[in-house]
């Protein structure tokens, strides 16, 4: 289809706003069903956006698109006209998210620049199917007129529009349609588009065509006049108006001057080309709504741009270290050069703040769209659910929001599906009879958690160790196991598998997948669960991935950096504080709590260290409310480091257990970053 | 277009048959230039814990961290201690930039095909993975090795699935 590509620039246009009418409207939708009605401004502001996605799917020559449109346009045309209208709002619901659907499928295809071809008649017999069937409830024969438009309209014409010489031909032009082309009025619309950037002036009868459809009968009639005052010869705009799709029939002739102004002062909307750029106000909820999204101060950038400026401030971090730590640098006695540094410091500082801001994207969208899932799902399995979100405007890295929706849409399902009981069930069990989750956001220091709670039946305990039991994943003995770690076991692959979905709550079920991808960017799953109250799953994820706060540290010849947002304290221990139980694991007294130490040069077999502990240092670190002391050599200064994976060759040999990634540090060797939960772990459990 | 194919074309070429020569001990070994990137002397390698032996830790290479394998150890050889001559040879191997640690590179040399003969079937049956062939350099043998398999096998395959 040739037309997509010729109208490239605004195929793109058209592409985002759809998109985005298509996400409000599927907003408006779900909260009005959540309402239990439509209120008389959502049925305006659908129509709105029905009727806007329909002008411009016409003017693109997506018929299909355009077709559904004018058919959801319709059904609520009808309920707009008639106030009190009963209509069935779940199933107008669902059959407006169906539409919804197939439209946002179809734009798909156009973004991969295919044809919109997917085939829109089924939605469109069930759309005509409503009307006939709301129109009866309504009891009403007939159509309602539509009221012809008295309002006086603009035209947008575009503004770089220089005035031709004073010797312009006038012509007037009678275009005719293919009988049963359909939709004239915006075929005409097309036409005059096209025509603009030729024309000085132009006007045009019908002059409301954009907006009423009544309009497409009258053209069918009489047809569509034209009135163009232009530079350009007969013959070009001959040519011009024979491209027309669907043309049957064209009249073109030379007018007069007083045609033209009569036609001009007879059609209302004559357009001064000179004068200021209006877009056609369709009512005013679009007028407002353009108003407030005029001072558009946002720009969209690739993240690959973002990516790259993140490396580049990141490179940029360890070079100013690399000179400013510099052993040379360190000897100059100089103020103004202390001075400077201290600047150069202070700006890569910011600007790497303001890197970090800019990649800061709030949650509010991802969890927006689990309204969606949510409604979906409890149609379907027929359970009332409501869902309520909080801390929604709670940031987070780009890339991080990447890896966690579909983890949360999966958690969500989950909870729909096997945590929230049947009514009948929670009847018996004394609950309310909508089941809630809510999905909350909060930050706590350097992490956000993530809390995805149900009032559900909870997990079974007693079910899980059996299932794990069947299926080979205990590694120790059950009466050894904490809740956490028998909770955890559903996120152990192979844990679950599709038969078990009714016989337990089923939970599991690609619930491995959840904890890999919270892995991917170091966060983790904490499930907990109460048998017949809920289950709480939080995941919790760090803030950023890219640059950490750290305190680098010595172990024989090895550099260690530990996120500095762990670190409670360092002290050196004296030699009666330091313990010894019968299985060799040492432990510290301070202020009357016992703390288990790790030798860091022990856990990583460095040589060379230093291995009496009034020589090193302790070093007192908390995670996940687990304290664990790290002995060290010395500590070397506090520095903030571009975390770097280790390089995929190494991680494919093997996971090593408590190194998140490694560093550049200023002097440009290699630090390794400490994972301080998984070290906690090792010791605590 | 048709250029950019003819120049790679011709690059591939000139690439074709020239092998880069080290030395491991008494032996030399030859390794296909296409997938040298570069020679750098020895640096400061960090030991990264837990790997096997013949993985010595990552170095910083301009910024970008890689993993050096001292290929003594790899081979199964003594351990000897690092000096001037000791060279890091970084190559790319299906992306993953890896530094080759040797005793000393010796040239870049060319060996046509006629030259390259299979590796002969060890009475005891074995067959060593990570030579491909001989190539024969005058009166000296080299030994060329199979870059895709010196990750070895498993390895190999392990990162094509991370890839994917």
């Amino acid at each position: 289809m040739a037309t997509k590509f010729e109208n490239e620039p605004m195929l793109e246009i058209y592409i985002f706003e759809t998109t985005q009418i298509l996400d409000q409207l599927e907003q408006v939708v779900l909260s009005s069903e959540k309402s239990g009605s439509f209120s008389e401004d959502s049925v305006n502001e659908i129509f709105r956006f029905m009727h806007t996605i329909k002008g411009s799917s016409a003017m693109m020559l997506f018929n299909n698109i355009t077709n559904i449109s004018h058919q959801m346009e319709e059904v609520f045309y009808f309920i707009r006209e008639k106030k009190r209208a009963t209509v069935n709002h779940s199933s107008l619901s669902d059959l407006v998210l169906s539409a919804v659907d197939f439209i946002k499928v179809e734009v798909n295809k156009i973004k991969n620049f295919d044809f919109p071809d997917g085939n829109p008649d089924a939605i469109i017999e069930l759309f005509k199917d409503y009307l006939i069937y709301i129109k009866e409830i309504n009891e009403v024969s007939g159509e309602i007129k539509k009221p012809e438009s008295t309002k006086k309209q603009q035209y947008y014409i575009p503004q770089e529009k220089k005035h031709r010489d004073k010797n312009s031909n006038l012509f007037k032009a009678i275009l005719h349609f293919d009988p049963g082309c359909e939709m004239e009025n915006i075929r005409a619309y097309t036409v005059i588009f096209g025509l603009t950037e030729f024309m000085d002036e132009i006007t045009y009868e019908p002059p409301d065509i954009a907006e009423n459809e009544q309009t497409s009968d009258w053209i069918r009639e009489n047809g569509f006049h034209i009135y163009m005052k232009t530079g350009s010869t007969y013959e070009e705009i001959d040519e011009l108006l024979n491209k027309t799709v669907f043309l049957n029939k064209l009249e073109l002739k030379v007018a007069e001057e007083s045609d033209f102004e009569q036609s001009a002062r007879a059609i209302e909307p004559s357009i001064n080309l000179d004068g200021p750029v209006i877009k056609s106000p369709l009512n005013e909820i679009e007028t407002k709504e353009q108003v407030s999204s005029a001072p558009q101060s946002m720009i969209s950038v690739h993240v690959d741009k973002l990516d790259g400026l993140m490396n580049m401030v990141g490179e940029l971090v360890i070079s100013e270290a690399m000179v400013t730590q510099n052993p040379i640098v360190a000897s100059i006695e100089s103020e103004s050069f202390l001075k400077a540094s201290r600047l150069l410091h202070k700006i890569t500082g910011e600007l790497q703040d303001m890197v970090m801001s800019i990649r800061m994207v709030p949650l509010s969208t991802t969890f927006i769209k689990m309204h969606r899932i949510v409604r979906d799902m409890s149609k379907k399995l027929q359970k009332n659910v409501v869902l309520e979100l909080s801390g929604e405007e709670t940031e987070v890295d780009k890339n991080i929001i990447e890896h966690i929706s579909d983890p949360l849409m999966h958690l969500i399902r989950n909870a729909l599906d096997h945590g929230i009981e049947n009514e009948n069930e929670r009847l018996n069990s004394g609950k309310e009879l909508t089941g809630k989750i809510s999905l909350s956001a909060k930050n706590a220091g350097s992490d956000v958690l993530i809390i995805i709670k149900d009032d559900g039946k909870g997990l079974s305990k007693a079910n899980i160790l059996k299932k794990a039991r069947e299926n080979g994943l205990l590694f120790k003995p059950e009466e050894d196991m904490s809740e956490r770690e028998i909770f955890n076991l559903i996120l152990v692959p192979g844990f679950s598998t599709k038969a078990d979905v009714t016989e337990f709550s089923g939970r599991g079920v690609g619930m491995d997948v959840v904890a890999k991808n919270l892995e991917a960017v170091g966060g983790v799953v904490i499930v907990e669960s109460e048998e017949g109250v809920g289950t709480t799953i939080t995941l919790k994820i760090p803030l950023t991935l890219a640059i950490i706060e750290g305190m680098n540290i010595k172990v024989g010849q090895s550099r260690y950096t530990i996120p500095i947002t762990t670190i409670k304290e360092s002290f050196r221990p004296s030699g009666k504080d330091c313990i010894m139980d019968p299985d060799n694991n040492e432990m510290v007294m301070v202020r009357g709590n016992c703390y288990p130490i790790m030798r860091l040069h022990e856990r990583y077999d460095v040589k060379g260290a230093v291995t009496g502990f009034d020589e090193g240092i302790m070093i007192m670190v908390e995670q996940d409310e687990k304290v664990i002391c790290l002995f060290a050599d010395e500590l070397l200064g506090q520095q903030q480091v571009v975390v770097k994976s280790l390089p995929q060759y190494i991680h494919n040999f093997k996971k090593i257990v408590g190194i998140a990634g490694c560093t550049l540090l200023g002097d440009g060797n290699i630090s390794l970053i400490l994972d301080i939960s998984s070290l906690a772990g090792l010791r605590i459990r | 277009m048709a250029k950019n194919i003819e120049e790679e074309f011709i690059e591939e070429d000139t690439q074709k048959g020239k092998y880069l020569t080290f030395v491991l001990g008494n032996e030399s070994y030859g390794i296909g230039i296409e997938y040298v990137t570069e020679i750098i002397g020895i640096l400061p390698i960090t030991e990264v814990p837990e790997l096997p032996v013949f993985i010595r830790g990552i170095v910083n290479l301009r910024g970008r961290i890689i993993p050096v394998m001292d290929m003594r150890l790899r081979f199964k050889k003594d351990f000897v201690n690092y000096n001037e001559r000791t060279c890091i040879i970084v190559v790319d191997i299906r992306e993953n930039s890896v530094g080759l640690i040797v005793d000393q590179v010796s040239e870049v040399t060319n060996i046509v095909d006629e030259d390259i003969v299979d590796q002969p079937m060890l009475s005891s049956g074995v067959t060593n993975q990570y030579i491909k062939s001989i190539g024969k350099v005058g009166t000296d043998v080299k030994l060329l090795l199979d870059c895709d398999k010196l990750l070895t096998h498993h390895e190999y395959d392990m990162i094509t699935k991370v890839g994917e």
